[in-house]
């Protein structure tokens, strides 16, 4: 049987939610309820389905746990998935990014954390290696942190080749063409309207990422005022912010098979950071940016909470499936890329996260609701 | 030789087959550090819940010796005596 899944990462503890129509759907009780849930990661590669979850404990700390069996269980690594060396003199402050690799790499999942700095897993996300071609980087001492924190909350390696891209708050995009070993900042044309000079090499906020699917060397940005596309792998952004109502947001995601169509969630800033005249809806593109068509059917007609930037997901089905959480504690579902939505969850704490994903097997045992 | 008793909280009693309470053997004077050393020993997610990989207390993780905050005291090299109590405890943080 296939069934879709929504992890649900929140504040207080992680929600699963399956569907089999993707249109009715079961809430599950909450796993590791009073951890914060910053990231999910759904692997589904090898036919297999691994839940990641990055959470943080105020008072325990960070950890990587994951689940094999949709949530009826959850393991953690003996002697933790992400750790600082102790000559690092740091210490892991909040797992900001789960992210397993291309088909191809199987074992691979890329993670990104506070502080800035990205890891790398060859056995599923069970120990993760510090790139230290990053946090060697001569640039550190020059980025800073965002409200979030200083993270690098995105990373998203090329199907193709060894090109990996990080997006970091505050930095801005990297770039390593060789796997990670070395990274240049590429963020020309975007602008940092909030620094003395508005066009710096680095020190962007970017909010997220996404990569096309047809096209591994175009990329979209949404920043902190400003979406944009790349078609050169990042050497150059254009603003793609034309027809949107505010160019504010933290959500950016892309269609899992088609290029050109791409998924952003508007928010009026910097004075107010809310839906733009509390209207949320959901806006698409499906000409790399050129026009954009407002979604918001099925979602409230006022909505006062923003959006995060991992609080949204694509799944792999077609017609594909767009899901998104707001702080609010809501939880929309779209079965038809945004065409209508459905509300799987409210009053939930909130929404830090949420992953999608079309899964085999049945809806975890644990006590549904 | 006597031990030194360190209480666990609630959250934690998991990672120490469910005890509440753990004792320590202790011969001479010794930093807290070195009782959560052995505490710790065998036991890395106990170890990762209570200090940082840098070996920092957690922020939200205090410490007592005999009913003193080792932070108001020398920290983690706060000296516990054999027959001492130590107790750890989560902070009141949180909302």
């Amino acid at each position: 049987m296939e069934t879709t899944l929504i992890a649900i990462g929140t504040k207080k503890g992680l929600w699963l939610a399956t569907s089999t129509d993707r249109q009715n759907w079961t809430l599950s009780q909450p796993h590791h309820l009073m951890s914060e849930i910053p990231s999910v990661g759904i692997d589904t590669r090898n036919g297999k389905t691994r839940i990641l979850v990055g959470m943080m404990d105020w008072h325990w700390g960070p950890a990587v746990v994951y689940s094999d069996d949709l949530g009826a269980t959850w393991s953690e690594p003996e002697q933790g998935a992400i750790k600082f060396a102790e000559s690092d003199e740091t210490a892991l402050g909040r797992i900001w990014q789960l992210q397993p690799d291309s088909e191809d790499r199987p074992g691979v999942v890329w993670a990104g954390c506070e502080p800035i700095s990205v890891w790398k897993s060859t056995d599923g996300g069970q120990h993760f290696e510090l790139n230290r071609g990053l946090w060697d980087h001569p640039h550190r001492s020059e980025w800073g942190a965002g409200f979030g924190g200083a993270a690098a909350h995105t990373v998203i390696p090329s199907p193709l080749d060894d090109t990996v891209h990080v997006a970091m708050s505050t930095g801005g995009v990297y770039r390593s063409t060789d796997g990670g070993q070395s990274w240049e900042p590429r963020n020309k044309g975007i602008s940092a309207y909030f620094m003395p000079d508005p066009n710096p090499e680095f020190g962007q906020c970017v909010h997220k990422i996404a990569r096309d699917s047809e096209n591994p060397q175009r990329l979209y940005a949404q920043n902190h005022h400003g979406v944009y596309r790349s078609d050169d792998g990042a050497e150059t952004w254009e603003s793609i912010a034309d027809g949107l109502p505010a160019d504010f947001g933290f959500v950016m995601l892309t269609h899992p098979r088609r290029g050109g169509t791409a998924w952003v969630i508007p928010l009026k800033a910097d004075g107010e950071r809310i839906p733009p005249d509390a209207r949320l809806a959901v806006h698409r593109t499906d000409d790399a940016g050129a026009t954009w068509s407002r979604l918001d059917n099925g979602l409230p007609s006022a909505e006062f909470n923003a959006v995060l930037r991992d609080a949204a997901s694509v799944d792999t089905a077609d017609p594909v499936g767009v899901y998104f959480g707001t702080r609010g504690g809501s939880v929309y579902a779209s079965a038809d890329e945004g065409e209508s939505f459905t509300e799987v969850a409210a009053h939930l704490p909130d929404v830090l996260c949420v992953r999608a994903a079309v899964v085999v097997g049945s809806p975890a045992p644990v006590g549904t609701q | 030789m006597s031990p030194v008793t360190v209480l666990i909280p609630t959250l934690l009693r998991p990672l120490v087959e469910d005890r509440s309470l753990v004792e320590i053997p202790l011969a001479a004077s010794a930093p807290v550090s070195a009782v959560l050393d052995t505490l710790a020993d065998g036991r890395p997610v106990l170890a990762r819940r209570i200090r940082d990989e840098t070996g920092a207390l957690r922020r939200y993780v205090n410490v007592y010796v005999d009913g003193e905050d080792v932070r108001r005291a020398d920290g983690l090299s706060t000296l516990v005596t054999p027959g001492s109590e130590v107790m750890i405890i989560q902070s009141v943080a949180g909302g």
